[in-house]
């Protein structure tokens, strides 16, 4: 996509908007509702056009080239099966039209049916099916449609929780095995990261930063995406010192080191710590650690989530896997708080304010 | 005071028996979930307790009230369905407003509640706007802005957040409760999502097929869940077939295909049952291949995937016999990066392996969820 912009009369839904998807790779787009996310994809597939930019895919230009010329493969929030078409027509319509009938491609349509556990229904029209069924049947059409470019749209949006971790680490090995490109848009981060080779963070029609799921979560470059891909802790402090080593902040009287190197020149910064980096113990007073006292205490399954109220004011959220020692730690202990200081992140402190910064409305 | 019983409900459609002769009692004052797959009876469950669907059998009671032919508007709860029906003339500070108005407080006490309410569901700004002005997520809000606001102590929430972004999600459900919290409200929230479940509520009821599997505290239910599907259900585990080999005061040994065994802390069984054995993917822990003494449950073993998830990576391995387990890892702990093909150990801590009954209906059966 180059400079590509889509204006609905005032509002600006995607803002010179320049993306390269390689071949063979799969590419999730995330944001919050309203980012133009859906814009984005609506144009790659022919159903909106841009009003300004060019649309490339293998090097032609896909502006003007209709919907049905450009060998696409598509499943949308709102799902179009066909309906006088039974399940098993619905997903080998594609392969049918365009002639396909080798043992080749008959058993690659048995085995998306099997691979969404649609054995079942083969027979079903899609009006008797249930919501998760439909989108179910609109996922195998799309991966046995010969298409090489997918595009999804919240492909997974309306299915369980739990079928939906499932079925998203099949959907990222058959586009794979497959040697498919694929085009991702979910509001939902986790799932983005668990399948995506890469991500493109939106917000407000612009992309904020594309990078892959371990760099946007370990070393993201904005604050937005600090705060959006994953929990971050954020404070608000003074730099006193910098070295090529890293950094020293001042934040409420108390101190922190993060070993990341400084490339601004503001002095008040904001600091990002995920919740989970935080090393938590007993009240032992040295000068690397904050004191203070835990507000609340909630159970998450695989960890638990802590409130830690520091002595300097700052509320701060501690992550700790159950695994280890979450059972000895209760809602009005005292404890000692650690940072690592290569999981200190500094961000000159935005212009238009924190909160604003971070807002993902 | 809203407690809330009920004895033996039947609720049929057609030949589809959507609740099936379900008790339970619901304490005043208590955040409750009813966490399920798609077609467990959840929202049929909530509809018979608002009374926009009548049982079949069973007694339903709020506080000491038989209330099974009790007009809904007569039953003090408030019902927050999952298609919001929300009134299309009026604005969004008039929906809330409404029941609050209705119940008879004056409009500058319906109006001041009302505000604060958007001002919790983060619609303050739009308090002028009308509903087909909203996106969907917003519209969501505003049902929930207005069940809390009408002032009912019972209140029956749908997947109030469903319709959220993720990462909204996830902040607004520390707040429903807070707010549920500090009202004094009794609520009983239908959700698909066992992680919402575990922050929101006092106790989990989990169903399947229109009945109760568990009800407990949510550390309960994660840590000692009852059967296989309420293990698989809440949260990631990890199941292995195996019979009974050899058993003493301390524990059993399990017999795996292909000649592994793994020791478990449990013990009462009789020899050559067949079992199916349990094990979180967080206590399934992986370690890299060095030098290590003989130890009880440390199986050879290839990673086969490697998933990240921001706070957790996920290797799935592949033991000696064939069989796949997952580990769950915190990101913090594993710095050091163990790729696919990579030989390593997987340690499984003799009491952290949980054993149930093999299920008649086969494994396989218990796990789907699809």
């Amino acid at each position: 996509m180059v400079n590509v912009t889509k204006r609905y009369g005032e509002i600006l839904a995607a803002e010179n908007i320049n993306l390269q998807v390689e071949n063979k790779e799969y590419m999730c787009i995330i944001g919050p509702s309203g980012c133009g996310k859906t814009t984005l994809i609506k144009c790659v597939a022919g159903i909106i056009e841009p009003t300004e930019g060019e649309i490339y895919t293998d090097n032609k230009l896909m502006n003007n080239v209709p919907i049905q010329d450009r060998e696409i493969g598509y499943v949308f929030q709102e799902i179009a099966l066909f309906p006088h078409m039974n399940v098993y027509e619905n997903v080998s319509y594609g392969p049918t039209v365009k002639g396909w009938t080798s043992a080749k491609t008959r058993s690659l349509i048995e085995e998306m049916l099997n691979m969404m556990a649609l054995r079942d229904r083969v027979k079903d029209y899609p009006h008797v099916l249930s919501g998760g069924a439909k989108q179910k049947t609109a996922i195998a059409r799309a991966l046995s449609s010969g298409s090489l470019l997918l595009l999804f749209d919240e492909p997974l949006g309306s299915l369980d929780a739990k079928v939906r971790t499932v079925l998203r680490h099949e959907l990222r090995r058959m586009v794979k095995e497959l040697e498919l490109t694929a085009i991702h848009v979910t509001h939902d981060q986790e799932e983005a990261m668990a399948i995506a080779d890469r991500i493109v963070v939106m917000r407000a029609g612009r992309i904020i930063e594309i990078g892959t799921p371990l760099e946007l979560y370990l070393h993201p470059k904005h604050l937005f995406t600090a705060n959006f891909v994953g929990e971050s802790n954020f404070m608000t402090g003074q730099i006193v010192a910098a070295t090529s080593g890293g950094a020293t902040v001042k934040i409420n009287g108390e101190f922190l080191h993060s070993a990341k190197k400084v490339n601004f020149k503001e002095q008040k910064v904001v600091v990002a710590i995920r919740p989970e980096f935080i090393v938590m113990t007993h009240p032992e007073r040295t000068t690397r650690t904050w004191e203070g006292r835990i507000e609340n205490k909630v159970f998450i399954g695989s960890t638990v989530r802590y409130e830690v109220r520091t002595e300097n004011g700052e509320l701060i959220a501690v992550k700790r896997p159950f695994a280890s020692d979450a059972l000895k730690w209760n809602v009005g202990n005292r404890v000692s708080l650690a940072f690592p200081p290569d999981s200190i992140l500094l961000y000159p402190y935005p212009e238009e304010g924190l909160q604003k910064a971070i807002s993902i409305e | 005071m809203p407690s809330l019983r009920l004895l033996n409900v039947t609720k049929r459609f057609g030949k589809i028996t959507a609740i099936n002769n379900l008790s339970l009692e619901i304490k005043d004052g208590e955040y409750v979930c009813v966490l399920g797959p798609t077609g467990s009876g959840k929202t049929t469950l909530l509809r018979l307790i608002a009374g926009t669907l009548k049982s079949d059998e069973g007694a339903i009671y709020i506080g000491d009230r038989l209330v099974n032919d009790v007009q809904p508007q007569e039953r003090n709860t408030t019902y927050v369905p999952q298609q919001y029906a929300l009134f299309p003339h009026l604005s969004v500070i008039e929906n809330v407003a409404f029941g609050p108005t209705a119940r008879g407080l004056s409009r500058k006490e319906a109006y001041e509640v009302s505000e604060q309410m958007l001002e919790m569901t983060r619609l303050a700004r739009r308090a002028k706007s009308f509903p087909n002005e909203l996106s969907g997520g917003m519209q969501q809000r505003l049902a929930l802005a207005r069940g809390l606001a009408s002032g009912a102590d019972l209140l029956l929430m749908d997947e109030p957040l469903g319709a959220l972004d993720a990462r909204l999600r996830v902040e607004l459900r520390y707040k429903l409760r807070s707010l549920v919290k500090e009202r004094g409200l009794t609520a009983i929230h239908v959700t698909h999502d066992q992680e919402e479940a575990m922050i929101v509520a006092d106790r989990i009821i989990v169903l399947r097929n229109g009945q109760v599997q568990q009800e407990a505290a949510p550390f309960t239910v994660y840590n000692r869940p009852i059967n296989i599907f309420v293990a698989h259900f809440v949260g990631g585990a990890n199941f292995l077939e195996g019979f009974v080999a050899e058993a003493d005061q301390q524990g059993s040994w399990i017999q795996l295909r292909n000649g592994l065994a793994l020791r478990t802390r449990e013990t009462g069984f009789s020899l050559g049952e067949r079992i199916v054995l349990m094990i979180r993917e967080e206590m399934t822990q992986t370690l890299r291949k060095g030098k290590r003494k003989e130890e009880v449950n440390l199986l050879s073993a290839t990673i086969s995937s490697v998933s990240f998830l921001g706070s957790f990576i996920v290797y799935e391995i592949s033991l000696e016999n064939g069989d796949v387990v997952n580990s769950k890892v915190p990101t913090s702990l594993s710095k050091e990066n163990i790729s696919v093909g990579e030989k390593v150990y997987v340690r499984l801590e003799p009491e952290h392996v949980k054993t149930y009954p093999y299920p008649t209906a086969g494994l396989y059966k218990e796990l789907e969820v699809i």
